[in-house]
């Protein structure tokens, strides 16, 4: 099913209601290859949301952009870059680690997502940067959240809740977002051959100085090349990024060699991070979120001979193909303070394996409350997200 | 008091000796004060318009304590009302009658400062200057800077969502908080969030920031914290015309620049700020503009120079950039002073909190002024002009009869007007009773039972700080009745997910 409108959509929820069927929300469907396959097919319905498509609002002194959440994020993305704007959180399209062709994520997916990019580590996550939406909720009615302006606190801030919610809670008709100046200028550079541990501090270091890093990842030995890489990017006003890297260099040219990239080795690389097509292929792929001073121990206890990982955000996000006995690794990840989320693997493991590291239960209970708040009938519960806290 | 709140339930004031000994056992024995004389204090916050004794008030000292409390007042039927440090501009800690005031003061210890991972775990009590003074010695600092910081607590800060004048750069609350420690009305201890960027499942840290003590007690909050920018600096512009600073402001960002700060006064506000510190401010412009830029020193000075040029394109009759840190906090003396300077010109001031898109900036400034003579009350203005956030300051004198109310309707004009040009209610303040009548100027009756029911989600019973934020108490019995609309629910005996 694919809706023109937002009435449409209004009127296919309470169908759905009426009919007790239920609905997978899709938007351009570069990551439904994440979580477990829909078994119950004959009772799912796909709702497709591309439909609602185009930028409702664009005024880029004010910062925000308000758009159909069916827009393919490509487009959106154009807009900003003729007004030289972005969003700052830097979402990467990675359909590739999914094995799909990138291109077809929408604004929709996006949010419903969550994911952010390398420039997390600095400028806020996709939450940070949803300040309102118009959705369609699971008891069939249509409702706004937040506003459409920088600063607001007036009631709940549910543009948070919906963000990175999977299509669990509503489905999102137009979202405004606000978007940051992109900057005049960008160089990456690269340090060669740090230990995990080693790479941590460094980028610890920087990203606890004035350097204002915007991003900062390491790339394991044997993914990138068979030694490890380390890298760091500065970003702003042409003399500003030269003042940051001079202050890098007094950080930690004395120790280590600074590499300077060039723009094609630096795409290079950002393509890398976007498919993981420097991780094996034949391995489930794990998305871990950890605090950042326990990646190097996590990666070194978790990691088998052959199994290969990189790291973003300074080691708060690491990205581990490994074949690792699912249980182990989550109660490894969970005992340091992190989540494990299932990212690539077989239909079998997404089967037995839920997606998302199950939650307390206390934590899990109230979750599943405010849930079925939303969704009481569970229209949206198509067994995707099965399994631990989410059990439907 | 114009507002109303929730019905004084009377068979919880006939049990009042025995809740006050019941709470005698869950918490130290001078952490229960019943006293009309020591519960004074309490009864209001900033929002000093409005007072009102508690039931009794409880100061617990751990997060087992907290969690005995609700747990206690749950079971009993008894409402509960959190307080951090009572800075609330909008009365999101006053007391009520019949309930239980949950006081966080003694939550007071900063428990960790991590320099390499940045971040700091704090009690809830802890003040949100003090956060920023541990972080000092690793170069580190928390950027959300409330006027009020060296006071308010960042228990409340998680609670109304604070901001500050840096916002604009740095974000509220929200974006500067990693988790929290929360109780549930129920007595449930969860954390939300925590050492890591994100947590597995909904994002309930996000809906709990800003949610003004509505879904649980806060008891202890991980923040992250930033590096101190190198340099700081400031210039100061007077314009002409609000509309030429408007415009320099818009063009500003459109030049790709975001400063840390970019606050604007109208002339009411610059005469009162210059009359009480001297700040050298420029008495013949209209408006006022102080922009502040941080970074690499080399970074500074790049963007000084380019507001500059800015600046002078848009008619600017003055303009000053700091060359020493005295000069810049010269420059940030007057505006920091501007609300108690208002208050040398007129008896009282109400400070409202709406937020605009910039672009109407002017038209909503004209329309203030017209709703100042009608209603009859003076007007200044001081404004975070970066992200639109208005603080229109009303004069008036409460002790002459009427004023205060009329000093209310002006103000309910400004918020509708706010919401009238695309703008919200509140920009940093929070809601609180004080906007709570106003809520559907700008969310349907559906908008709001979706928010009032993630409160139900937490809260079924509404016992923590009922009367707040949502104008109609709804009970979650009905907010949770499903409308199937062309037909029956099919198998109603079927378990729904």
């Amino acid at each position: 099913m694919r809706p023109g409108s937002e009435n449409e959509v209004l009127e296919l929820v309470r169908e759905a209601m009426a009919r007790s069927r239920r609905l997978e929300l899709r938007g351009g469907g570069s990551k439904r290859q994440i979580g477990a396959p829909l078994d119950n097919v004959d009772e799912i319905d796909v709702l497709e949301l591309t439909g609602l498509h185009g930028i409702v609002d664009y005024d880029p002194s004010e910062l925000v952009l308000t758009v159909r959440a069916g827009t393919l994020w490509a487009e959106v993305e154009r807009a900003l870059a003729t007004e030289r704007q972005m969003l700052a959180c830097e979402p990467l399209d990675v359909a590739a680690t999914l094995g799909d062709a990138a291109g077809r994520m929408t604004v929709g997916g996006l949010v419903a997502s969550g994911l952010s990019g390398p420039r997390r580590v600095v400028a806020g996550s996709v939450r940070d940067h949803v300040l309102g939406f118009r959705a369609v909720s699971g008891r069939g009615e249509l409702f706004v959240g937040g506003g459409k302006v920088v600063k607001n606190v007036t009631g709940y801030d549910l543009p948070k809740l919906l963000t990175g919610s999977w299509g669990r809670l509503a489905a999102l008709t137009e979202v405004t977002l606000k978007v940051l100046p992109a900057p005049e200028v960008a160089r990456v550079f690269a340090l060669k051959g740090l230990d995990a541990p080693l790479a941590w501090q460094c980028l610890a270091r920087v990203l606890g100085s004035s350097v204002g890093a915007t991003a900062a990842m390491h790339f394991g030995p044997g993914t990138v090349g068979a030694e490890s890489l380390t890298v760091l990017r500065l970003e702003g006003f042409a003399a500003s990024v030269a003042a940051r890297l001079q202050a890098l260099q007094a950080l930690i040219g004395a120790r280590h060699e600074l590499h300077a990239l060039s723009e094609a080795e630096a795409v290079g690389l950002w393509g890398s991070l976007a498919s993981l097509d420097v991780l094996p292929p034949d391995r489930p792929i794990w998305r871990l979120s950890v605090p950042a001073r326990q990646a190097p121990s996590l990666l070194a206890r978790c990691a088998a001979v052959g199994d290969r990982w990189l790291f973003d955000w300074g080691g708060a996000l690491c990205w581990l193909a490994s074949d690792v006995d699912p249980e182990r690794l989550r109660t490894e990840v969970a005992a340091v303070g992190g989540h494990a989320m299932l990212w690539r693997a077989d239909a079998a493991l997404r089967r037995r394996v839920p997606t998302f590291h199950p939650l307390p239960a206390g934590l899990g209970t109230l979750e599943d409350r405010v849930r079925r708040q939303f969704d009481p009938l569970g229209v949206f519960a198509t067994a995707r997200f099965a399994g631990g806290a989410h059990a439907h | 008091m114009s507002v109303a709140m929730p019905a004084v339930d009377e068979s919880v004031l006939a049990r009042r000796a025995q809740i006050v000994a019941a709470l005698r056992t869950l918490v130290s024995v001078d952490g229960v004060i019943d006293e009309v004389v020591r519960m004074r204090p309490y009864e209001s916050d900033a929002l000093t318009a409005y007072r009102q004794l508690p039931l009794v008030v409880v100061l617990p000292e751990t997060t087992l304590q907290v969690a005995a409390v609700l747990r206690w007042c749950h079971a009993n039927g008894v409402r509960v009302v959190p307080r951090g440090a009572g800075t609330s501009l909008s009365g999101g800690a006053l007391p009520l009658g019949d309930a239980v005031l949950l006081v966080l003061s003694k939550f007071s210890r900063i428990l960790e400062i991590d320099a390499e991972d940045r971040l700091a775990i704090v009690q809830s009590g802890v003040a949100n200057l003090a956060i920023s003074a541990a972080a000092e010695p690793h170069g580190l600092y928390y950027a959300p800077d409330p006027s009020s910081q060296i006071a308010c607590s960042i228990g409340g800060n998680v609670a109304e969502n604070s901001g500050g004048v840096h916002c604009l750069k740095y974000g509220l609350t929200t974006h500067n908080v990693l988790g929290v420690r929360l109780v549930t009305m129920e007595g449930e201890i969860v954390d939300l969030g925590g050492r890591a960027f994100d947590s597995s499942g909904l994002d309930l840290l996000g809906i709990v920031v800003g949610s003004e003590g509505l879904l649980g007690v806060v008891t202890e909050v991980t923040v992250r914290l930033l590096p101190k920018p190198e340099a700081v600096r400031a210039l100061l512009i007077g314009f002409p015309t609000v509309d030429d600073a408007a415009r320099c402001v818009a063009e500003v960002i459109a030049a790709g620049i975001i400063p840390a700060g970019m606050e604007m006064m109208d002339r009411p506000a610059i005469h009162a700020a210059e009359a009480f510190v001297q700040a050298g401010y420029p008495l013949d412009a209209e408006a006022l503009l102080i922009v502040e830029v941080d970074g690499p020193p080399a970074e500074c000075d790049e963007l000084v120079a380019r507001i500059e040029q800015l600046a002078r394109r848009n008619a600017a009759q003055s303009c000053r950039s700091s060359t020493s840190e005295a000069e810049r906090l010269r420059f940030w003396a007057g505006r920091k002073a501007a609300f108690p300077a208002v208050s040398r010109i007129a008896p009282d001031y109400y400070c409202m909190d709406g937020t605009i898109p910039r672009r109407r900036l002017p038209e909503v400034l004209q329309r203030i002024r017209e709703l100042s003579q009608r209603h009859g009350l003076g007007v200044a203005n001081v404004f975070h002009a970066g992200d639109g956030n208005l603080h229109p300051l009303i004069l008036y004198d409460a002790n002459q009869p009427g004023q205060l109310e009329r000093a209310e309707e002006f103000g309910n004009d400004i918020l509708r007007l706010c919401v009238e040009v695309g703008g919200v209610l509140t920009g940093e303040h929070g809601v609180g009773i004080e906007k709570r009548d106003l809520m559907p100027e700008m969310f349907s009756a559906d908008d709001l039972a979706h928010q009032q029911r993630v409160k139900c989600a937490f809260d079924p019973q509404q016992l923590l700080n009922p009367g707040k934020v949502f104008p109609v108490l709804h009970r979650c019995a009905e907010l949770g009745r499903v409308h199937v609309h062309g037909g029956a629910v099919r198998f109603p005996e079927l378990p729904r997910f």
